[in-house]
């Protein structure tokens, strides 16, 4: 699978990787080929420990393919660059920082232009837009767990990246919180505009944010299944419980299921 | 307030308690001073507890900074590769077994006469370990998101290491500090008590042991505490401005 199309923005072509781990060696991609399309958002499910987490090291540059390449803007990636923003399940704010000290960090970090007041303005009005006005001044630890996640994601986003990685972003949280961050994620895809990778386990999660889900088969892992989504961009929470997202359930469901009964050895 | 009283209020209780020990038991000095024969001891030989506490107080404080520059570069050299760390470990574990109090003569030969460096060295000794760990452990088990969010927008490993690894190491490294303190007294008081001519608490502690005036025995064990709970205090504040995020607010 090919993909040549000039409306991609990161483009995984043909992909192969293996770990070498005290154990022996572990191939964790396959041949794995994937595009992203500029200002879209791709959701990537599979098995746990398929290698989703390894796709998005390869696309922020902090891992090099044993073979076949990743492209980002017609560039071949090769080393790490400013013009990617990532969020993990563990929202790894610095305890010894401010909130908007925390938001900061990346224009620390990245070449920019920006004076202090400017910087100050852009991490305030991300703030404001995920509704965290007035916790500028607090310290991580005296925040809840969906509130750190929403100052990660500033964070992620506070030097205008091109691409926000997501890796399991929402994972820890309990369901009210996450769907009201997922409601915060269409609100700053409104508003700012990224291209979205978004690694999950929650196939409610993929339907609800993504354009286009990529269902990884079990490692080594390719792609096995590749579901754009009837509705693009922002949508309301509603949809989530019509029958089409049970459908759309029920479709990606089956495809795990195939995925995991190919990886599942002879136990 | 209340975090003045308590502590004062404690020692009294103790020193009370050790007085009326010492008295209903009627034991003569030699077996054990009473607080009450402190003072004169104290009195008696006050220009000397105050030149030999401030030459003890001297080496602990060298002999403390440098466990703390050799110490931290250990512990980044181990805490950065895990080679180094495989490496060094078991030999500085082994060093850290050795009892220094065996090490103290073999160091007072090396350099003799050279009463000062002697005294810093085996302060250094004794104290460099606990860093050198806390630091390697903070470093390493530095969650690698951490490392990931920083390296993704492109930032060197010194950035790495002095935006996020070092002052996340603080609270473990202010752990470390505190029982670095008390150990870089005992090999201060080493070198003093066992070198001959020696100088500060620990020869003058010995010279009571020679002349059999116990109450200046106890009272130099007073004088120590005092040192010791003085220094140990200045790390504590130096870890409220420092590393005073890592406190956790009770209410």
């Amino acid at each position: 699978m090919k993909i040549l199309n000039d409306n991609d923005l990161i483009v995984i072509d043909g992909v192969s990787h293996t770990f070498n781990t005290n154990s022996g060696s572990l191939p964790v991609l396959d041949r794995l080929s994937l595009s992203v399309p500029e200002n879209g958002f791709s959701a990537i499910v599979g098995p746990s420990g398929c290698g989703k987490s390894t796709v998005t090291r390869l696309v922020a540059g902090l891992l090099k393919p044993d073979e076949g390449s990743v492209w980002f803007q017609g560039e071949k990636v090769t080393s790490p660059r400013s013009t990617v923003g990532m969020a993990f399940q563990n929202p790894v704010l610095l305890e010894w920082r401010s909130i908007i000290k925390n938001v900061l960090l990346p224009l620390e970090i990245v070449p920019n232009d920006l004076s202090a007041s400017d910087r100050e303005s852009r991490a305030n009005d991300l703030l404001k837009l995920v509704g965290l006005s007035g916790f500028e001044d607090k310290r991580p630890s005296e925040l809840s767990g969906g509130m750190r996640q929403r100052a990660s994601l500033c964070r992620a986003l506070v030097h205008r990246p091109e691409v926000l990685i997501l890796d399991e972003p929402f994972g820890a949280l309990d369901a009210f919180t996450r769907e009201d961050l997922w409601l915060t994620m269409h609100r700053l895809r409104e508003e700012e505009p990224f291209t979205g990778v978004l690694i999950t386990h929650d196939l409610r999660e993929a339907i609800f944010l993504a354009d286009q889900v990529i269902v990884l088969s079990g490692r080594p892992a390719t792609v096995q299944y590749n579901q754009s989504m009837p509705q693009q961009g922002p949508r309301s929470l509603d949809q989530l419980y019509k029958p089409e997202a049970n459908e759309m359930l029920n479709i990606l469901r089956e495809q795990i299921r195939i995925a995991r009964k190919g990886e599942e050895p002879a136990a | 307030m209340r975090q003045v009283f308590v502590p004062i209020f404690a020692m009294i209780i103790f020193l009370l308690f050790w007085e009326g020990l010492v008295w209903v038991n009627d034991w003569p000095n030699y077996k054990m001073a009473s607080p009450s024969d402190l003072w004169p001891a104290f009195w008696r030989f006050k220009g000397l507890f105050l030149t030999f506490g401030w030459e003890t107080l001297w080496r602990t404080i060298v002999g403390l900074l440098i466990a703390i520059a050799v110490g931290v570069l250990f512990g980044m050299v181990m805490g950065f590769s895990k080679v180094m760390r495989e490496g060094l470990y078991p030999l500085l574990v082994g060093f850290n077994a050795i009892p220094k109090a065996t090490v103290v003569p073999i160091v007072a030969l090396m350099f003799v006469g050279q009463h000062d460096l002697n005294t810093v060295l085996i302060a250094f000794m004794i104290s460099f370990f606990p860093i050198a760990v806390s630091v390697s452990i903070g470093l390493s088990t530095l969650e690698p998101e951490y490392r990931d969010i920083l390296r993704s927008l492109g930032a060197s490993q010194l950035t790495i290491f002095w935006k996020i690894a070092l002052p996340k190491t603080l609270p473990e490294f202010f752990g470390a500090l505190k029982v670095a303190v008390t150990l870089a007294f005992i090999g201060t008081n080493l070198m003093e008590i066992v070198s001959p001519h020696g100088r500060g608490l620990g020869a003058l502690f010995d010279s009571g042991k020679t002349n059999a005036d116990y109450p200046l025995m106890f009272a130099v064990l007073i004088a120590l505490a005092v040192l010791g709970i003085a220094l140990y205090y200045v790390v504590v504040v130096l870890e409220k401005i420092f590393a005073g995020w890592a406190e956790r607010s009770t209410d």
